[in-house]
């Protein structure tokens, strides 16, 4: 296979990276990084990818832009409010039949589909027996879903998705206005508990009831997917469900027959009893 | 210099935005079924647009035209459009990618996105194509293309629906050959069958 420098030089840095601070971009989908690569080294002030590294290893502020340009953080109120809809219809009535719920939202970015979540089990009455886990391992992004404030474009996009979702009252119901920003309502983060989490290298946790991992996995490669797709498999009750992004599927993994599909348009699975 | 091959290429990419229904309807039906490269086309659409381009195309086309799916192979005789609200990359393994990356020039899909990746996947062997739009995505990927070697294709700016996309195309690298929808065609074609020389004849 014919690699040019440039190719080994973004191997040096994934694996210095990885050496040196523990994050393992080893396994993303290589378009992807090369093309992220390239943005951070053009506005990083470095001339070349080794001098790149050369600073990453000694300056870990440096290090964290890298963390935050690397880390995808588009994301939506009730992005696909199809999903929604269908976690409603389908998700729910099963999820009812527990006592208790646990659910992990895995690559929450900014967090604005945890809320989304929260604000459909509200209306339908689960909010309280909900353990929520919302995980990312961009630190700064987790800060921002932690504070639930978003900008007013976020919000009438927001608005717009709620209704297409089904929503049950006023989308204006779980926010307040302030200066130029929408806080959500903090009710919605009662039960939800914020942690650093890193797909690649870390462990089951606990037994859900439903995961939501969504536009993560398409970032990653396939032995990668693999992974996390047997991670997800390991952290999920029998029955447990899984909503992935739109052109996500459990299909062509290594762990496609520990699940069942659900909803192949909503791309909801759900683990083999 | 790499001498001249008699098939040199393993891919053909095409960007396109306003008016690119009526240009891709004139286009894809002007491939055989067997077309020997895989085609892969960024038109820019609305966030929440279903699949109806891509299955009126695959309708009225010999090749077939589907949407593309993430890690799957780039194959012959598939031409591949960019899913709605997605950018497609191009890995150098020949499998395709889909991101949900910032816009860029305000598009997702972004041809600028599918190009770069494009040509750093397949260099040489690559051959660009813009065709109509009111924008300017697109004029940095091929010039990218054509930097790394690739071949470059602009429709004729006189005959395209919207001109800005190829003007801004043909500003930003010396392109190869300006061509209205039916040479661009009939070059694919000749390309296909015999490679570059007899295409440039």
């Amino acid at each position: 296979m014919n690699r040019d420098t440039e190719q080994i030089e973004i191997d040096l840095l994934l694996e210095a990276i990885f050496k040196r601070y523990g994050y393992d971009f080893r396994n993303y989908a290589r378009a992807s990084i090369e093309r992220r690569t390239r943005r951070f080294l053009s506005k990083s002030g470095c001339r070349t990818i080794p001098e790149m590294i050369d600073r990453l290893l000694n300056d870990e502020v440096f290090f964290g832009g890298l963390v935050r340009d690397f880390s995808i953080t588009v994301t939506e109120l009730f992005r696909d409010p199809r999903v929604y809809a269908s976690l409603r219809r389908q998700v729910v009535p099963m999820l009812k039949t527990h006592p208790f719920i646990k659910i992990w939202h895995a690559g929450c970015a900014t967090g604005e589909e945890a809320y989304s979540l929260a604000i459909l089990l509200k209306e339908e009455g689960l909010y309280d027996r909900a353990t929520i886990f919302v995980t990312d391992f961009n630190d700064g992004a987790l800060q921002k879903a932690r504070q639930g404030i978003y900008s007013t474009d976020k919000i009438k996009e927001g608005t717009r998705n709620y209704q297409a979702a089904g929503g049950k009252n006023s989308f204006s119901d779980y926010y307040q206005a302030r200066y130029d920003a929408v806080a959500l309502d903090g009710a919605l983060r009662k039960n939800m508990t914020f942690a650093n989490y890193n797909l690649v290298t870390d462990g089951v946790f606990g037994e859900m009831h439903l995961i939501l991992c969504r536009n993560v996995l398409i970032y990653f490669d396939r032995e990668l997917q693999n992974r996390v797709f047997g991670l997800f498999g390991d952290s999920l009750v029998r029955g447990g469900f899984l909503c992935l992004g739109s052109k996500e599927s459990p299909t062509f993994s290594t762990a496609a027959d520990q699940f069942e599909t659900v909803d192949k348009t909503a791309k909801i699975y759900r683990k083999r009893s | 210099m790499t001498p001249p091959l008699k098939n040199p290429f393993r891919a053909v990419v095409i960007g396109v935005s306003a008016g690119g229904l009526k240009a891709l309807t004139t286009l894809l039906p002007l491939l055989p079924k067997a077309y020997p490269l895989p085609v892969l086309v960024v038109q820019h659409r609305l966030a929440e647009s279903d699949d109806y381009l891509t299955k009126s195309l695959d309708r009225i086309c010999a090749a077939r035209v589907k949407e593309a799916e993430e890690k799957e192979a780039a194959r012959a005789g598939h031409v591949y459009l960019a899913p709605a609200n997605y950018h497609l990359l191009v890995e150098r393994n020949e499998t395709l990618s889909l991101s949900i990356d910032e816009r860029e020039n305000f598009s997702r899909p972004s041809i600028d996105v599918l190009f770069e990746s494009a040509a750093y996947a397949w260099s040489a062997r690559l051959i660009g194509i813009v065709l109509t739009g009111a924008n300017a995505d697109g004029a940095r990927g091929l010039a990218l293309i054509k930097k790394r070697g690739g071949l470059t294709l602009v429709q004729d700016p006189a005959t395209a629906e919207h001109d800005a996309m190829p003007r801004a195309a043909m500003k930003a690298c010396l392109v190869d050959h300006v061509l209205k929808l039916p040479e661009i065609g009939a070059f694919l074609n000749q390309i296909g069958i015999s490679g570059i020389n007899n295409a440039i004849e």
